[in-house]
């Protein structure tokens, strides 16, 4: 009789090739990956069913919280030319290597005379430093220069006009938040973000 | 396939030292497994930490008084929403003294079951009176110096949820108004 021998397959595939392709990509999302920043001013934003995503670049977030606002921006070329034209308008002289640490840094909330002085700090003794607020009333509206020079220096690098976003704390009180607008509106800025967190759908 | 043949290269006479052949194959299937893994959680943090926002835009505002117009609006079709402390909030619909007809002052909370079921329905209402879909619903949102950031947004929230063709944020009282969110309170 004659016997049909069939053919004993092995069943390991070869995962050489798939090993490969997965830590390609691995490596690629790890190295692209941007490490979270501590926040300055840690703030709990209230939550929204709305999902629209924050841009990545051309953006400056006012963080308003405790009645402070911090201020911060996207982008280490405008920071650098923002921070820059600051100092001509208030006459505060940035070295190379202060602009340097500032395009690094994260958002701060001090007067431009003290600016320096953050800067020289670690990143870990920052948020221990009790900032106290970008000035913002009417004698000494920094937060408004801040803002402008950023939009000018943003045009300047990008040539894309500067999106505002604000991130506010959800039991800051409303006239702080108006405050902000106000100061947003008179310079024709009329449209703008607020920071939402995330709700479920069936709010 | 990666095998390492290690075969002994032609044969000795003799006693030959026969070295034991090992299968240089490793099993690559825990750490495919690692591999993906990590790739998951990589791509949705990187994507998923992003916040959300939502979009505001606000009238012009000009500080000549004499250019600031006064657009009139039909009664009928505007709702007032005024948001006070302690999460307060009050509607009215058309105006504060004559309002139309089951819109008087009325406090409502916030959410689902209060204030956008009136929503959805004065919604519905103000396009059976107009008759024209170009013509919808005006919300008009006080927020009162006691309300915070959270009412606003919640409000806001609900704005999005139930699809006002038009709303505004506006910042001025009337005594009445004043009146409304302080003299309801025990």
């Amino acid at each position: 009789m004659a016997k049909i021998k069939m053919n004993k397959k092995s069943t390991s595939t070869d995962m050489t090739a798939m090993c490969d392709v997965a830590f390609l990509l691995l490596t690629f999302f790890i190295l692209t990956a941007t490490a979270k920043v501590p926040e300055a001013l840690p703030v709990d934003t209230p939550a929204s069913t709305v999902q629209t995503k924050l841009p990545e670049s051309d953006l400056a977030t006012l963080t308003i919280g405790k009645g402070k606002v911090f201020f911060d921006l996207k982008g280490r070329e405008v920071r650098k030319r923002a921070l820059e034209l600051m100092g001509q308008k208030y006459g505060v002289v940035f070295s190379n290597e202060e602009m340097e640490k500032f395009a690094l840094m994260e958002g701060f909330g001090v007067p431009i005379q003290n600016l320096k002085q953050i800067i020289a700090m670690k990143s870990a003794d920052r948020t221990k430093a009790d900032q106290p607020g970008v000035p913002k009333d009417s004698l000494d509206n920094q937060l408004a220069e801040w803002v402008q020079n950023s939009r000018l220096a943003n045009i300047e690098t990008n040539d894309k006009e500067l999106q505002i976003a604000i991130k506010g704390d959800a039991k800051e009180e409303y006239p702080a938040i108006k405050k902000v607008m106000d100061i947003l509106q008179d310079q024709k800025i009329n449209s703008f973000s607020l920071v939402t967190g995330l709700r479920g759908k069936d709010f | 396939m990666a095998e390492l043949n290690t075969g002994d290269g032609g044969g000795g006479k003799g006693g030959k030292v026969r070295s034991k052949k090992q299968n240089s194959k490793v099993d690559l299937t825990a750490m495919v497994d690692l591999a993906f893994l990590l790739i998951t959680f990589f791509m949705l943090t990187t994507t998923l930490s992003k916040p959300q926002s939502m979009s505001l835009g606000l009238p012009d505002k000009d500080d000549d008084p004499t250019k600031n117009k006064d657009v009139k609006v039909d009664e009928n079709r505007t709702m007032t929403i005024l948001l006070g402390d302690d999460d307060k909030l009050v509607r009215y619909v058309g105006l504060i003294g004559s309002p139309v007809s089951g819109g008087a002052p009325k406090d409502m909370t916030y959410g689902k079951e209060g204030i956008r079921k009136e929503l959805l329905s004065r919604k519905k209402a103000v396009l059976q009176y107009t008759g024209d879909k170009n013509k919808g619903m005006i919300v008009i949102i006080k927020p009162s110096k006691k309300s915070n950031y959270r009412n606003l947004i919640d409000i806001l929230d609900e704005m999005a949820i139930t699809d006002v063709p038009t709303y505004a944020i506006v910042n001025e009282f009337s005594p009445e108004e004043t009146k409304l969110l302080e003299g309801n309170k025990e």
